[in-house]
């Protein structure tokens, strides 16, 4: 079983897609690091030899960033934006989108589930 | 795209030497300033500029965090006061 970076990787998948399981390793990177390890990308995560994680894990640990401690940086240039008070740290803070996208429609993965505003449609003239 | 490094970062003319005069006499004074899309420089730490935002003069004290963005980042041009007929954000509106 490969574990790498805490994470159980996927046995029975080609380690090159095993890799992207991990938070930071998309697929480009993950060949990348399989070259240097002189691995091949293809084999499965289970037919990894111990050598070889350990290979693939050095080379993670001292050349990239991933999971918490890239969390962590991703959520403290947030933290930035958000203290020194520019725009895109109030958009942030509101939840709204932060790259001067519309907001009349869409924008429903920064903004979350609806909620409807009562009385918007059928009620001209009520008040 | 963002702009050409050979041009380096795009402060205005005017602003900067306001404020390398104030550097030089090391004062403190608010600036006043309509140029939004200026780049804060590491010159700027420590003052506080007052930035246009089209109806006022917000003033912005500039922080070492702040270097590298525009001046007009930190001078909101729209007010959000809520939705009409929400509860909720009525009683906000009245702050």
């Amino acid at each position: 079983m490969a574990r790498i970076a805490g994470i159980d990787l996927p046995k029975q998948k080609k380690a090159y897609i095993g890799l992207t399981y991990i938070y930071g390793i998309g697929e480009v990177t993950s060949l990348k690091i399989l070259e240097r390890a002189s691995v091949d990308p293809n084999k499965k995560v289970a037919d990894l030899t111990d050598a070889e994680v350990a290979e693939i894990r050095s080379i993670m640990t001292t050349e990239y960033k991933v999971e918490g401690s890239l969390r962590s940086e991703v959520q403290q240039n947030i933290k930035r934006l958000m203290d020194i008070g520019c725009y895109r740290g109030l958009r942030h803070r509101r939840g709204l989108p932060v790259r001067g996208q519309r907001t009349r429609t869409n924008s429903r993965t920064r903004k979350g589930k609806r909620r409807t505003v009562a009385g918007k449609k059928k009620t001209p003239g009520k008040k | 795209m963002p702009r050409s490094v050979k041009k380096g970062p795009f402060i205005s003319y005017k602003l900067l030497q306001k404020i390398q005069q104030l550097n030089d006499k090391s004062q403190k004074k608010i600036v006043k300033t309509w140029s939004r899309s200026s780049t804060i420089s590491p010159d700027f730490v420590g003052h506080t500029i007052a930035v246009h935002n089209g109806n006022k003069m917000i003033p912005v004290y500039i922080s070492e965090n702040m270097v590298g963005h525009k001046l007009g980042e930190f001078s909101p041009t729209r007010i959000f006061r809520g939705h009409p007929g929400t509860k909720a954000e009525k009683a906000s509106k009245v702050k």
